[in-house]
């Protein structure tokens, strides 16, 4: 197996291409025909044949040059790949079940444009199962370069860049699990001009986009006054209905005050804010949750309570197993706590 | 590595594929069957409306039955769905309905293939200049076409169109380099259809009255000629084609075997110089080759008849280049054998009466052979009319023409005079070939047009052998001296270009058809020869296909390490401001000056203000117009040149 590494690590230059840009060079680029590239010069074929039996000069010029243009398309194909610059871009966090986006900035130092490029996340190879009969290290290496490299992850993202500018290409990935997501090896390929032929390479920028669990919605625990500090003292003071304001994107949709906004139909809807908020503190402890369920779920309720409490604009403190994360409030503390949570360990 | 072609053609594609398939098809309404060209521009137009409405493409089941109703039609037409012209029918039908079922991009890329296809089909009709550009122009659009599928919606129109010329341009070495060494095969591979030469005109193997006639209407080309050394006077050139000995009261037949070569060989006599040149046939389905009369070297594989025709094994179907040697003074089988004499006085019995009357009344009055020659010729001299259009012959043809109607073409004048001469015991035969031409004085060739067509008689005379006799000279000498056009009398129908009276465009003329000539020759007729005659002026004598392709391969990788260091050049094209700071900085380098690579234009500024306070002004004034042509509202451009310009 390791010579098969190797082997791949030669052949394909999967090693990583770390996080500053790349630029394509021509033995990162792989060409072949495509299945219209066999028809049409299945075609061409067929073609000089008549034209010999007719003796066409005209027809003997016609395939040449359909053949130069064939040939010269092929050079086209490449080109369109070569001298690309990539940069990996930062990809924003997502929640456990949504689509992870992978941004990388392709820029064409060139004055004519490449279109019709086309990137494809593939998910990295499964565990090789043990071969049944023993075949040639060539038959591995055709095996290896055929269709089952990797297995498509999601569609194809398709950029056009114009002469002399970047665009961006979002590459998209399911985000199933959380933790990181590493940007699995990625295949750039284009098949323009022609479609004859079709360049290809394969890129692996170190990419990883955070996941944290999904949230799962429940009620949140009573604000414990034992942990409250000294100057703020009402009980239940988040409970203490103070009025509304508008409905943000992050509210849960059970705050949303229903009846308020039925009244003022052409406003946006409604919230229910809480007097005191802001001085509760509330504790997010681990073992609040139920220890019956498992770690996951556990996790999953920590991030809807850390998200409710965020909504609700509270100051609240998490702890985990291994890891204490002071009260606070805010973007930032969110985005720590849900670190936190999606690096969990068990 | 399979994603499906399959993947949805866009829109805007459609129009595209739509031009590009009228482009492919349009030149072949010339010859399709009017019902097919109806029905192709049905089934555009009707794609064409699905498309602008964005309706739904027709069902399967439907197409279905299309297809098999136009094949249906198509066997009906052309009672086969195979050979030249039913394969391209089937093949414009299908493209045609390929149309309505634009679904994917491999839908479209099976259009566009079938157009290129379409394209070679166009070389079975015509090779000319003029379709050789349509169908450059009609590439030119297919293959932007298929750029502009794969390019999908981001493609421009122009840029599209750019990117086909640039590759096809591109294209051109490689076609050249596989045009001149790719080895040629001299075809046909297989037997062709039988209509693979339909519609090739030139001389019938036939005569009837009027039969030349009818050829004289056409100024079609029939061969070329380039004489070695200066060309002898039209008057003396005779291109002999068939000769036709047997008469059945009507038509005139060459004796069956006649081209097979076998008979003895004729005994020829040579009394002046040969003059040698090269003939270039235009194919005309037959095996005989028009030498000059009388041929005196032949090509290898050219057999000459005991007629003295020479004659090709294969019938000509396509143009074909001789080199032959002649002799124009010449004595032929002055020993001719019983059997042939004999035959060349044979009449069909009870036919032409009256003409056959009168050879007798010659022969009675103690004529000898040449006398009766010329008392022929007087005759026809005397009373006879030169006309294209001669009045209708009855049963006896040769007594309506010589006592009644007094008027005809060569081919009334020839088959009369051999009747009255084998009835008046002298052995004849009528000639048919081809007579004069014109030179083009553009490219010093003789041009012989299916118009100069001619049938002359030839008669058998003690201790001189065969000897030609034409009557037309009689009747009007000019003919053979110059031609037809002059020759025929006002408001006979001839082809516009023959006309005489059409000097204004005979330059023209001239030089149009010298330059199909060269077209011909060196375009069309590149074969074999040619391609070994090219290896020869490189230094390669007797290249056979080996010698070919290794200098195709090595040309091959020649052009195309080319095109991939052209792949490869990065163009990193600095903006104008850019490229004017490099110059002030290469100013600066020289006056040692250094900036590095981090350093901003200001800082530049600030650092040469404290190390050479002398180039403060100018460098500042450079780096400030900089500034503000890169960044400025503008960019301007003019103070910036001006301050480099007044770098010291």
């Amino acid at each position: 197996m390791t010579l098969l590494a190797t082997l791949r690590q030669r052949l394909f230059r999967w090693q990583s291409d770390g996080t500053a840009s790349t630029r394509l060079g021509q033995r990162r680029v792989f060409i072949l025909p495509t299945r219209a590239g066999l028809l049409f010069a299945g075609a061409l074929a067929v073609m000089l044949i008549g034209a010999i039996n007719y003796t066409l000069a005209l027809g003997h010029a016609l395939v040449f040059l359909l053949v130069g243009i064939g040939v010269n398309g092929m050079v086209h194909t490449f080109r369109n790949l070569h001298g690309l610059v990539i940069t990996p871009g930062r990809c924003e966090p997502v929640f456990a079940g949504e689509t992870a986006h992978f941004p990388l900035r392709l820029g064409n130092e060139r004055d004519d444009p490449r279109l019709a490029l086309e990137l494809e996340a593939l998910s990295p190879p499964s565990p090789p199962t043990p071969l049944p009969s023993r075949r040639s290290v060539l038959e591995r290496i055709v095996s290896l370069t055929s269709k089952k490299v990797g297995v498509l992850a999601a569609k194809p993202t398709r950029v056009d860049i114009q002469g002399g500018s970047t665009a961006l290409a979002s590459l998209p990935l399911p985000a199933q699990q959380r933790g990181w997501l590493v940007l699995p090896r990625v295949r750039l390929w284009t098949r323009y001009p022609l479609g004859f032929f079709r360049a290809w390479s394969y890129l692996q920028p170190e990419m990883r986009c955070l996941v944290y669990p999904a949230p799962l919605d429940s009620p949140l625990p009573p604000a414990s006054p034992t942990l409250l500090g000294g100057e703020c003292g009402s009980e239940g003071g988040d409970e203490d209905f103070a009025g509304f304001r508008p409905r943000q994107a992050a509210d849960s949709p059970r705050h949303v005050a229903w009846k308020a906004s039925a009244r003022a139909p052409f406003q946006p809807l409604q919230v229910k804010q809480f007097a005191g908020g802001a001085e509760v503190e509330l504790r997010l402890d681990w073992v609040l949750t139920d220890p019956a369920l498992p770690f996951e779920t556990r996790l999953s309720i920590l991030t809807g309570w850390v998200l409710a409490a965020d909504a609700l604009g509270a100051r609240y403190a998490l702890r985990l197993p291994g890891d204490d994360i002071a009260a606070g409030a805010g973007e930032r503390h969110r985005c720590r706590c849900l670190e936190a949570l999606a690096l969990a360990v068990p | 590595m399979s994603t499906p072609a399959s993947e949805a053609l866009d829109h805007q594609a459609t129009p595209w594929l739509l031009l590009a398939a009228l482009a492919a098809v349009l030149p072949h309404f010339a010859h399709l069957p009017l019902w097919l060209s109806a029905f192709v521009v049905l089934l555009f137009t009707w794609s064409g409306w699905l498309w602008q409405r964005d309706l739904r493409l027709p069902r399967r089941w439907l197409l279905t039955l299309v297809v098999i109703g136009g094949c249906a039609a198509v066997l009906y037409e052309f009672r086969t769905l195979f050979g030249r012209d039913a394969g391209v029918a089937v093949l414009v039908m299908l493209m045609s309905l390929k149309l309505l079922e634009l679904k994917s991009r491999r839908d479209a890329l099976v259009v566009v293939i079938l157009c290129y296809f379409l394209l070679l089909t166009h070389y079975f009709y015509s090779q000319s200049i003029a379709t050789g550009l349509w169908l450059l122009a009609a590439l030119w659009l297919v293959t932007a076409t298929l750029i502009r599928i794969h390019g999908g919606a981001a493609a421009t129109v122009r840029g599209t169109l750019r990117h086909a010329a640039v590759l096809s341009v591109q294209a051109l070495p490689l076609m050249l380099a596989l045009f001149l060494l790719f080895p040629r095969i001299p075809g046909p591979l297989w037997g062709l259809p039988r209509d693979a030469h339909a519609g090739l005109t030139g001389l019938s193997e036939t005569m009837t009255p009027g039969s030349i006639a009818n050829l004289a209407q056409s100024g079609e080309i029939a061969f070329r000629v380039f004489f070695d050394g200066e060309s002898p006077p039209p008057g003396r050139l005779y291109w002999r084609g068939p000769v036709l000995e047997n008469f059945d009261g009507q038509t005139w037949h060459p004796r069956p075997q006649v081209f097979s070569g076998r008979g003895p060989r004729p005994q020829l006599r040579f009394e002046s110089q040969p003059v040698s040149y090269q003939m270039t046939l235009e194919g005309h389905n037959q095996r005989w080759l028009l030498a000059l009369d009388a041929p005196s070297v032949l090509p290898d594989d050219v057999i000459l008849s005991s007629t003295l025709t020479a004659n090709s094994r294969q019938p000509i179907i396509d143009r074909q280049r001789y080199r032959f040697s002649s002799v124009l003074d010449y004595r032929f089988n002055i020993e001719e054998r019983a059997p042939v004499l004999q035959r060349n006085l044979t009449l069909p019995p009870a036919s032409n009466p009256r003409a056959v009357e009168l050879a007798h009344r010659w022969q009675s009055e103690g004529n000898g052979p040449e006398a009766l020659v010329n008392k022929a010729l007087g005759l026809f001299a005397s009373e006879f009319f030169y006309t294209l259009q001669p009045p209708l012959l009855g049963e006896n043809s040769i007594d309506d023409f010589l006592f009644t109607t007094r008027r005809g073409f060569c081919e009334h004048y020839a088959a009369a005079f051999v009747t009255l001469m084998r009835a008046a015991g002298v052995p004849a035969r009528v000639v048919t070939g081809y007579q004069g031409g014109e030179k083009n004085p553009v490219d010093g060739y003789i041009v012989v047009r299916q118009s100069d067509a001619h049938a002359w008689a030839e008669v058998w005379l003690a201790e001189r052998g065969w000897v030609r006799v034409d009557p037309t000279a009689a009747v009007s000498p000019t003919r053979i001296e110059t031609g037809i056009a002059t020759a025929l009398p006002e408001g006979e129908p001839l082809p516009v270009l023959l006309r005489a009276q059409t000097d204004w465009l005979r330059p023209l003329r001239y030089r149009w058809e010298a330059l199909n000539n060269a077209w011909n020759q060196q375009v069309l007729g590149f074969d074999r020869e040619r391609q070994r005659d090219l290896m020869a002026r490189f230094g390669l004598p007797d290249a056979d296909w080996r010698n070919l392709a290794a200098a195709l391969g090595v040309a091959t990788a020649i052009l195309f390490a080319i095109s991939l260091i052209w792949a490869m050049r990065q163009q990193r094209r600095l903006d104008p401001a850019a490229r004017l700071w490099q110059r002030a900085l290469r100013r600066l380098t020289r006056k040692r000056i250094h900036c590095a690579s981090w350093e901003t234009p200001l800082a530049l500024a600030a650092r040469v203000a404290e190390e050479r306070p002398e180039l403060a002004a100018p460098v500042s004034r450079v780096v400030a117009s900089y500034l503000l042509a890169r960044y400025g509202r503008g960019g301007d451009l003019k103070p910036l040149r001006a301050a480099v310009a007044r770098l010291p």
